[in-house]
């Protein structure tokens, strides 16, 4: 076979190819339209529609027992990896001494529901000591899907951060610009990983997994958009706080009588 | 531009003559080119690839997709009522059932699966060890001096916990009472034979005291020369310290045998 006629049937071939190819998509691409079409119209479950919703958390200081029932129920719910202890949502125990330095330490939760702490302090030595409950603070002004460079993350209508795994490189760029650490890298997907308000449960009319698990009800999950939530009174009757509000992410995590010394 | 279009070829043949067998050649190939990248831009790669919008739709459809393993508060209830009854009752009303029983929407769908029952002792302290980080108030434990060894759920019913639990016992608070009377004369006499207790004792022990016995007469119902007890040392209140109630003197709780 000379030159000529290995393009000449090369040329055939890639033709002939392609308008088959061609067909093919145009079948599926029509199909994947009518199904977006209908998505847009008929949203992912029924009767239920984004637009209308915006989600948010409280956190009530005060009743949080650091327990970490939230933390093991996310952990089930969302299938999250136990090795090396990440996790979407964390308590972090604050001890401020009397000599006004701060100790800042995760609680850890095995299985079965004992808590284990790294450091402990004497108590003679303690000023002031409580629990903080933390997760993805779901910014209206998230840095993390900014520096995304795939587009992998981005914001639901509803106001929830979601990350597509399938388009994630696991750069971990967005896990550097998070300033509230609140992202981490799935070992098993390979993937960041995060609180995704259970949004899952959300679109169907249930709580988050923490939420739902919460025995002093310390976590009040609620609709922005809504009057009657249970958010939008905690917010009416609450000092109301977020996380680093200097850095205009504009969290939707709200603490109720929040410690100055929380970071 | 004209060069480029195939079809020009066969319309302007004069045209097309002049232009060298290279460039024609080359057209071919340029054109193989354009319509293998529209082809593959528009047609080979997914649109749910390029469109933002679609890769969206399509996260959020797979997000939502997501299997629940948590029920969900109140769901419960529709079979296990009595229990669910008692607890919206108890210290406990704040508690979701899946706080302690784990994910059980499994369970809703097929009873015979039965969601995880915390039995043992090392459960209960996750909420109600004492740390100083907890709230005031909270109710909290020592869980190695609080009953060692014992399941919780042997004195206390999760479903209706009661708080710090009232003594029925005296001795619970005063050992040192009930030791010294367990060797005296008066070992087998009940306290509340003595002492009436008023039930807001056990709340406010400083403020609400027991009764102590008011009258001579009390003792006498032994001790007295009318008294048919044949255990009991006799005296005549007429005339044994009658200005005295007898407790004054004697301690009841340890009475000796003068």
């Amino acid at each position: 076979m000379d030159k000529r006629e290995f393009l000449k049937k090369g040329a055939i071939l890639f033709i002939s190819a392609s308008g088959v190819v061609r067909h093919l998509e145009r079948s599926t691409t029509a199909s994947a339209s009518t199904t977006s079409a209908s998505t847009t119209q008929k949203p992912a479950v029924p009767g239920y529609d984004p637009a209308s919703h915006y989600y948010g958390m409280g956190i009530d200081v005060d009743r949080c027992i650091g327990c970490g029932r939230c933390v093991e129920a996310c952990t089930v719910e969302n299938d999250v990896p136990r090795e090396p202890s990440y996790a979407r949502t964390w308590v972090e125990r604050y001890v401020i001494k009397n000599d006004k330095s701060v100790v800042v330490d995760r609680i850890e939760t095995g299985e079965g529901g004992e808590r284990k702490f790294k450091e402990v302090v004497d108590e003679a030595d303690i000023l002031r000591t409580f629990f903080i409950p933390k997760l993805c603070n779901h910014c209206a002004n998230p840095p993390c899907v900014q520096v995304c460079p795939v587009g992998a993350t981005f914001s639901t209508e509803d106001g929830a951060v979601i990350v597509d795994e399938e388009r994630c490189i696991g750069c971990r760029y967005c896990i550097q610009a998070c300033p509230y650490g609140a992202r981490f890298l799935n070992p098993r997907t390979k993937t960041a990983d995060k609180c995704t308000f259970c949004y899952h449960r959300v679109v169907k009319g249930m709580q988050p997994a923490c939420v739902e698990v919460c025995p002093t009800q310390a976590r009040i999950f609620g609709d922005l958009r809504s009057k009657a939530s249970r958010l939008v009174r905690f917010q009416r009757v609450n000092k109301i706080h977020v996380l680093k509000p200097h850095l205009n992410t504009e969290p939707k995590v709200y603490y109720a009588d929040l410690d100055g010394e929380v970071r | 531009m004209s060069s480029l279009d195939p079809d020009a070829a066969g319309k302007a043949k004069a045209i097309f003559g002049k232009v060298p067998e290279q460039l024609r050649r080359l057209a071919v190939v340029a054109v193989v080119l354009i319509v293998a990248i529209v082809a593959l831009r528009y047609y080979i790669i997914p649109p749910s690839l390029i469109e933002s919008r679609l890769h969206r739709q399509s996260t959020v459809e797979r997000e939502t997709g997501k299997t629940i393993k948590f029920a969900s508060a109140g769901i419960c209830g529709d079979c296990h009522d009595d229990v669910s009854k008692k607890k919206s009752a108890g210290f406990h009303k704040t508690l979701s059932c899946e706080s302690c029983h784990g994910p059980a929407l499994k369970h809703t769908e097929d009873p015979d699966v039965k969601p995880f029952a915390p039995r043992e002792r090392k459960f209960c302290p996750a909420c109600h060890a004492y740390d100083p980080s907890r709230p005031t108030g909270f109710p909290q434990i020592n869980p190695v001096l609080h009953n060692p060894l014992k399941p919780c759920i042997t004195c206390h019913n999760p479903h209706d916990p009661e708080p710090p639990r009232i003594p029925r016992e005296c001795a619970a608070c005063h050992a040192g009472l009930a030791r010294i009377k367990a060797v005296s004369p008066h070992a087998l006499i009940e306290c509340t034979t003595c002492h009436t207790v008023p039930e807001r004792h056990k709340q406010s022990p400083q403020s609400v005291r027991p009764t102590k016995p008011q009258t001579r007469e009390f003792c006498g119902q032994c001790h007295g020369k009318e008294s048919k007890r044949v255990d009991a040392p006799k005296v005549d209140l007429s005339t044994h310290g009658e200005r005295y109630l007898c407790w004054q003197c004697h301690y009841p709780h340890l009475p000796g045998r003068t």
